[in-house]
């Protein structure tokens, strides 16, 4: 095993983490400050995919797409929070679970009726549509890069966001005092209106980024919601630096098992042994990480709230 | 108070005895197709009852539920395979399988909290669902098919009224044995645990032994609904273990009335009739499902028992 | 109350009365929503292109077609099936997607003595063990694609190769099907998560091996992700792209677009095939549907429909007798789109597999051409087992 290859997995690791955070990152923003878990977050992401891959069809422009689907996601994320979100606020997990999961089954239905069972075509900006060269033999997908490159920003951009700013300091407030900040006159109702439309537009730039190279279909936002509830557990749901510390890990975790654990079984094992094994346990390794977790540390890495 | 316990028995009264009488009519009013569609019904209204008793009773949100209703079903397909069709020795062992799964799933997960618990649950059926799609020799992700009916002495369970009586039998006997925990000291601090467990620890209960007996005990008869319908359609596939079916069992139980008695009754035959006739007339059957979720969880949280069952008995 | 008894007596017959002239049923279970969403919608458009142009009837008699969504879900698909035979009382069964459902539904069928036909799984139990008259599998043996494909590598030299599944039953069943058509050893075998996402990790240890060739199984939305992945990662100027016809239709095309340019695949029918009857289809899907291209699931699930027309004509519209209808079936005296062929011992077809490249066409679209014949006649490995 060569160390290019350590190298490009290390990266691969990296940037499949950081998808997982853009995802993550609007998820647990919502939790922190509403304390709703919205399961629905996965339609957003679905969403914001689809209304990109519209967008890149009909204008060819890539930026405009992120664009598009930001704000129209931010819209329907906004009637969303209006119409249904405030009056789950109020009421315990379960329900604001199974009433998000309805309109998870109401959005799958209504991207179908729009767009049709096939999945949707978003082609690559051609500009990053190829590899770059960043060592003298480790030729790595732009793409991915941009990816990377998002993915940091967005987490700096949020931490900045969250303690530097007036309107940051406003959330946090909200989040751990409801009644002492609307005395204080800062006006909740808005304020997690605010939030949930932010956390609305980072998963729909998250499906936008990914439109190009997943499939863009009916179902896509359960399929990765899985994977990224696993990051927040993991990481500690609520808290934004968990979200980051949980999708690492969980990137890290899931690509090492990929990659190196059908060979290190091999060295242990029969070939036979290692090759039906081997994937098998790969694809349990994230679950399993989180239960390891979960056994020391029963509300995640860095829990929001004590 | 007594108009509202008429009520409830009247109605409890009624359905057992249109259970009772229903094979015997059916074939007069051309329905016979529908015996099996009942049984099935039942089957799942007792995997949804064994969920109930922890959701609603226990206040735990198990959202991996369908493991141990797979397991189940897992455990007769492969007993079957290997040439083991006796029912009395099948469906305990599958009772057995799925009850000692859930002790391990509830040892690690019940140490956790709230939404916590939600997802540790999720993650752990997950895993089972994922292992049972890479177990070659049982089919993988084509599941298997039974190498035959299912027997008991005495009873020709290939007959669908047959079956149907003795499914009906095995459900009636469970929920009503559940129902008397429920009025037991057992259940009745099982309830005050999920009122407030501080309180319940500080009185002195053993809350975490609790727990994790009712988890078991939902567990081992999730896996015996699941022994049924692997004998009922011949057939298990991991589908049974995927998360959305998970959904489903509480989707039910959330329908037909969250901790009520017969919620789980009312909310899979609710939700198993809605499915079938929905797709009748629409491909997009998943919508008006999930505006019912969502009525359901805004207007009438608990649930359709719940309505017309106001105030009464728990 | 005599007269009661009469009426009553008079509506018992009634049905028997009505049987000559009761509607030929055919029950369909469509995959429009889960795994197989985007596969069953092109099926159903097959088959409903053909029934269109049946006038809705088989054989010239008239003939009923119910179609209910069963979601690729196998224990509701079973539901569905039930109540087709006991309610419904259908003559003929067709629809599922996937293997897993087929394998769910077949014993019973066969059990109530229903032809089941097949738009598109060919599962080897099927094949081999548990082989069965009431079975057809009309579109191909689940192994024959990838088969072909092997033969395909071989021939063209590919050194080194990796092969790609994901990590199940039928996956496993790929890649060995794979390797019987290779016939060398391959360089790396690869297992992946079932509906896996990202692909990073794998096309690292790809552009680790430096294969000449890299065969994938990945249905559905797996080999739409991988595909876009890998030409991103520039690996489709140094490796070619080879993979069975399901993973490599105009359903993936549309969805990938120019990203599969060059890639190989292997199937028994391409619509460019140079016969009488697949000109027609064609020309009268593209009329119907938009000006659309068809996919094998189309062009599979329009021959279903048209073999059981030839059948219930062969039969002079008496399903009922089961003996017959079964004699004509398998005759498989119909034309078919892909050209005639006949059926094994196992009721699976033997027949032509070809190989098509992903190009530009003359208009300029990206889609499948038919650049050679792979097999002359291919009948599966598994029929030995089939004792009948």
């Amino acid at each position: 095993m060569s160390s290019t290859l350590i190298a490009e997995q290390l990266l691969n690791g990296l940037q499949f983490g950081l998808m997982l955070f853009l995802i993550a990152a609007g998820l647990t923003l919502v939790f922190g400050i509403l304390d709703i878990l919205n399961v629905a977050h996965g339609s957003l992401y679905m969403a914001g995919a689809y209304v990109a891959a519209q967008t890149m069809q009909v204008t060819q422009s890539f930026v405009a797409a992120v664009v598009v689907a930001a704000v129209v996601t931010g819209l329907v994320g906004l009637v969303l929070e209006l119409v249904l979100i405030r009056r789950l606020v109020i009421r315990d997990h379960l329900a604001q679970v199974l009433g998000t999961f309805a309109v998870i089954l109401i959005a799958n239905d209504v991207v179908k009726m729009i767009w049709g069972p096939a999945p949707m075509m978003m082609s690559m900006p051609p500009a990053l549509s190829g590899p770059v060269q960043l060592l003298p033999d480790l030729m790595y997908p732009a793409y991915r890069l941009l990816i990377i490159a998002v993915g940091l920003a967005a987490a700096l951009g949020l931490y900045l966001f969250v303690t530097r700013t007036k309107a940051g300091v406003l959330v946090r407030a909200g989040a751990s005092n409801r009644q002492m900040a609307t005395l204080m006159g800062v006006r909740v109702p808005l304020l997690f209106l605010g939030v949930f439309v932010l956390g609305a537009m980072l998963a729909a730039l998250a499906g936008a980024l990914l439109g190009p190279v997943t499939a863009i279909q009916t179902g896509m936002g359960e399929q990765i919601l899985i994977l990224v509830l696993v990051c927040i557990v993991i990481g500690g749901i609520g808290s934004m630096r968990g979200a980051f510390v949980g999708a690492l890990l969980v990137g890290f975790v899931d690509t090492a098992g990929r990659a190196f654990l059908p060979s290190l079984l091999k060295i242990f094992f029969l070939p036979a042994v290692a090759s039906s094994v081997g994937p098998t346990l790969a694809a349990l390794s994230i679950y399993i990480l989180m239960a390891v977790v979960l056994v020391f540390r029963p509300s995640g890495l860095f829990p929001a709230r004590g | 108070m007594r108009p509202t316990l008429f009520n409830a028995k009247i109605f409890s009264a009624l359905g057992l005895v249109l259970l009772l009488a229903f094979p015997l009519l059916a074939p007069a009013l051309n329905l016979d197709f529908y015996v099996s569609f009942v049984r099935r019904v039942l089957i799942f209204a007792l995997a949804a009852t064994s969920l109930n008793f922890i959701l609603g009773y226990g206040g735990m949100v198990a959202l991996g539920h369908a493991a141990f209703f797979g397991a189940g079903a897992y455990v007769v397909a492969m007993l079957s395979v290997q040439g083991v069709s006796q029912a009395l020795i099948a469906w305990p062992a599958a009772m057995l399988a799925a009850g000692a799964l859930a002790f391990v799933i509830g040892v690690i997960s019940l140490r956790t909290r709230g939404v916590y618990f939600i997802m540790i649950t999720l993650a752990f059926a997950q895993m089972v669902f994922y292992l049972f799609i890479s177990l070659r020799q049982y089919g993988g992700e084509d599941g298997i098919n039974l190498a035959g009916p299912t027997l008991i002495p005495g009873f020709n369970l290939a007959d669908d009224r047959t079956f149907y009586y003795v499914v009906l039998c095995v459900v009636l006997v469970c929920v009503w044995w559940l129902n008397r925990l429920i009025q037991a000291r057992f259940g009745q601090a099982l309830q005050g645990i999920r009122e407030n467990e501080s309180r319940m620890e500080a009185l002195g209960y053993p809350v975490f032994r609790i727990k994790l007996l009712a988890f078991v005990i939902a567990g081992a008869m999730a896996g015996l609904a699941g022994a049924l319908l692997a004998s009922h359609n011949q057939f298990v596939s991991p589908s049974l273990m995927h998360w959305t079916a998970s959904a489903n069992l509480i989707i039910m139980v959330i329908v037909g009335g969250i901790g009520l008695r017969y919620g789980g009754l009312v909310g899979a035959a609710v939700m198993l009739w809605l499915e079938e006739v929905l797709r009748l007339y629409t491909d997009y059957w998943h919508l008006p499902l999930g505006v019912l979720l969502l009525a359901i969880v805004l207007f009438a949280p608990r649930g359709l028992a719940g309505m017309f069952n106001q105030g009464g008995t728990r | 109350m005599c007269l009661l008894k009469q009426l009553l007596a008079m509506a018992a017959l009634v049905p028997s009365l009505a049987f000559a002239q009761a509607p030929i049923k055919v029950g369909i279970t469509n995959d429009l929503s889960g795994p197989f969403a985007a596969l069953g919608a092109e099926a159903r458009d097959g088959f409903n292109l053909a029934i269109k142009q049946l006038g809705g009837k088989l054989g010239g008699k008239p003939a009923e077609f119910l179609q209910t969504d069963m979601g690729g879900n196998p224990d509701q698909a079973r539901q569905l099936v039930n109540r087709y035979i006991q309610r419904d009382k259908i003559d003929f069964f067709t629809g599922p997607i996937g293997s897993n459902v087929a394998l769910a539904v077949g014993p019973v069928l066969f059990a109530a003595k229903i032809p089941y036909l097949s738009n598109n799984p060919g599962p080897s139990q099927f094949a081999g063990a548990q082989c069965n008259d009431y079975w057809f599998g009309v579109s191909y043996q689940n192994d024959a694609f990838h088969e072909a494909a092997g033969k395909v590598a071989a021939d063209r030299g590919f050194k080194n190769m990796v092969i790609m599944a994901p990590d199940y039953p039928a996956g496993k069943d790929a890649l060995n099907g794979f390797k019987r058509g290779y016939k060398s050893t391959v360089g790396q075998e690869v297992y992946t998560k079932l509906g896996q996402i990202d692909y990073a990790a794998e096309l690292a240890q790809l552009r680790d091996a430096k294969p000449e060739a890299v065969y994938i199984f990945l249905p559905g939305g797996m080999g739409i992700n991988f595909i876009k992945q890998f030409v991103s990662a520039g690996l489709n100027k140094s490796i070619k792209l080879v993979g069975p016809g399901f993973s490599a239709d105009e359903d993936v095309i549309r969805a990938v677009g120019d990203p599969m340019l060059g890639m190989f695949n292997t199937a028994q029918w391409a619509h460019d095939l140079d016969n009488a009857q697949n000109k027609m289809f064609v020309e009268a899907f593209r009329k119907e549907y938009k000006d659309r291209m068809p996919s094998v699931y189309a062009a599979q699930a329009y021959d279903v429909i048209m073999a059981i027309d030839a059948a219930v004509k062969a039969t002079n519209g008496n399903v009922a007798d089961r003996a017959a209808v079964l004699t004509a079936l398998k005759k498989a005296d119909f034309a078919s789109v892909r050209g005639p062929f006949t059926y094994g011992v196992n009721n699976f077809p033997i027949q032509p597999y070809y190989v098509r490249l992903i190009e530009k066409n003359a208009a300029g679209q990206i889609t499948n051409k038919l650049v050679g014949k792979v097999f002359d006649s291919y009948q599966d490995v598994y029929v030995g087992e089939c004792k009948k």
